[in-house]
């Protein structure tokens, strides 16, 4: 729903350092997003192909890097992995749960030339 | 062609971000506590304002902060007939606020005159969990007729919730809502979280409800 906001995010982040690291051109785009952040890719690809158009990011190739949830519960301590959606302590059982990873939406890097 | 790999490692709304923790910086200036009031339509979010204003007249001074997605004044009026200060923003379509409509709605307020500021997001259970706007506290309103599945439904909202208020409980004998199976959802993304059941139509629940707003509340004015 709010991917045009984002996408604009995500260009402005790009084209601040590509600027700084005077590139010509920025080839990849390259995202984390966690398992539990409510981000559609292809919504953001479908923005970015509009709003890239014209600026050193046009043509730029969006990479998206998934982290999956993680999860550590706090009466038994383990790890455990999200399935398809959270759930309960595999071992345990508990409720009791902290998230680990899952809720990253970062600009890790961008690909440029110069 | 050479081809460079620059890392940023960012968040992607860390504009958004920065923003908020100015408007936080403003109110927290003006001893005033901020609450972002999030929720489906139709949950009873402006109910849930009006019946609040009613319960803190004469002990808090309430401005309030209206989102819709439409041109629309109907939430404000409403609040402007109960003698609160409130500002209308019209997000155009957006489905979200964020940090950037707060920053010019406060500007609007008589912050000197206030101690706590409500904002009334724009209907919907996705989009406005992301956006932090510098409030202090986010204030999730499910209801009854919603259903008992929606904290695991839409897990980013309920996550993000500092305060789940369940609305509506006068309709309990009319529904089939679990309420143990509803708590346990939120129990799982949200340990600890604080619930709030009550009833805009009878009243019912209003007090507990009350008590935190005021415990939050500074003395200073």
């Amino acid at each position: 729903m709010h991917e045009l906001s984002i996408t604009e995010n995500i260009l402005n982040i790009a084209l601040d350092h590509a600027k700084k690291e005077s590139a010509r051109k920025v080839t990849d785009i390259n995202i984390n997003i966690g398992q539990l952040s409510s981000i559609v890719d292809d919504s953001v690809q479908f923005y970015w192909d509009m709003i890239a158009k014209d600026s050193i990011c046009e043509g730029a190739r969006l990479n998206f890097n998934r982290i999956p949830g993680k999860f550590n519960c706090l009466d038994c301590q383990k790890d455990y992995l999200m399935g398809s959606e959270p759930g309960p302590c595999p071992s345990c059982g508990s409720y009791n749960i902290r998230v680990i990873t899952g809720q990253e939406f970062q600009l890790d890097s961008i690909n440029i030339e110069k | 062609m050479p081809n460079e790999k620059v890392n940023i490692l960012k968040n992607i709304l860390s504009a958004n971000d920065q923003l908020a923790i100015q408007n936080r910086q403003i109110l927290d200036q003006h001893d005033i506590f901020g609450i972002n009031i999030m929720a489906s339509p139709g949950a009873g979010k402006t109910s849930v304002i009006l019946k609040t204003l009613n319960f803190l007249e004469g002990i808090a001074c309430v401005g309030v902060i209206e989102g819709d997605t439409a041109p629309v004044t109907i939430d404000a009026d409403k609040v402007n007939a109960l003698g609160a200060p409130a500002i209308q923003i019209n997000t155009g379509g957006n489905c979200h606020l964020d940090s950037v409509m707060i920053e010019s709605a406060i500007k609007h307020l008589p912050l000197d005159e206030l101690n706590l500021i409500i904002v009334e997001n724009v209907g919907n259970l996705v989009c406005p969990s992301s956006f932090d706007l510098g409030t202090h506290a986010r204030v999730l309103i499910a209801s009854i007729p919603e259903g008992d599945d929606k904290p695991y439904k839409y897990p980013g909202m309920y996550r993000g919730a500092d305060v789940v208020i369940l609305n509506k409980i006068d309709l309990l004998p009319y529904v089939d809502f679990n309420e143990e199976y509803f708590r346990k959802g939120i129990e799982l993304l949200n340990p600890g979280v604080l619930i709030f059941p009550l009833s805009c139509k009878t009243g019912e629940g209003f007090s507990p409800w009350i008590s935190w707003i005021k415990s939050r509340l500074s003395n200073n004015k």
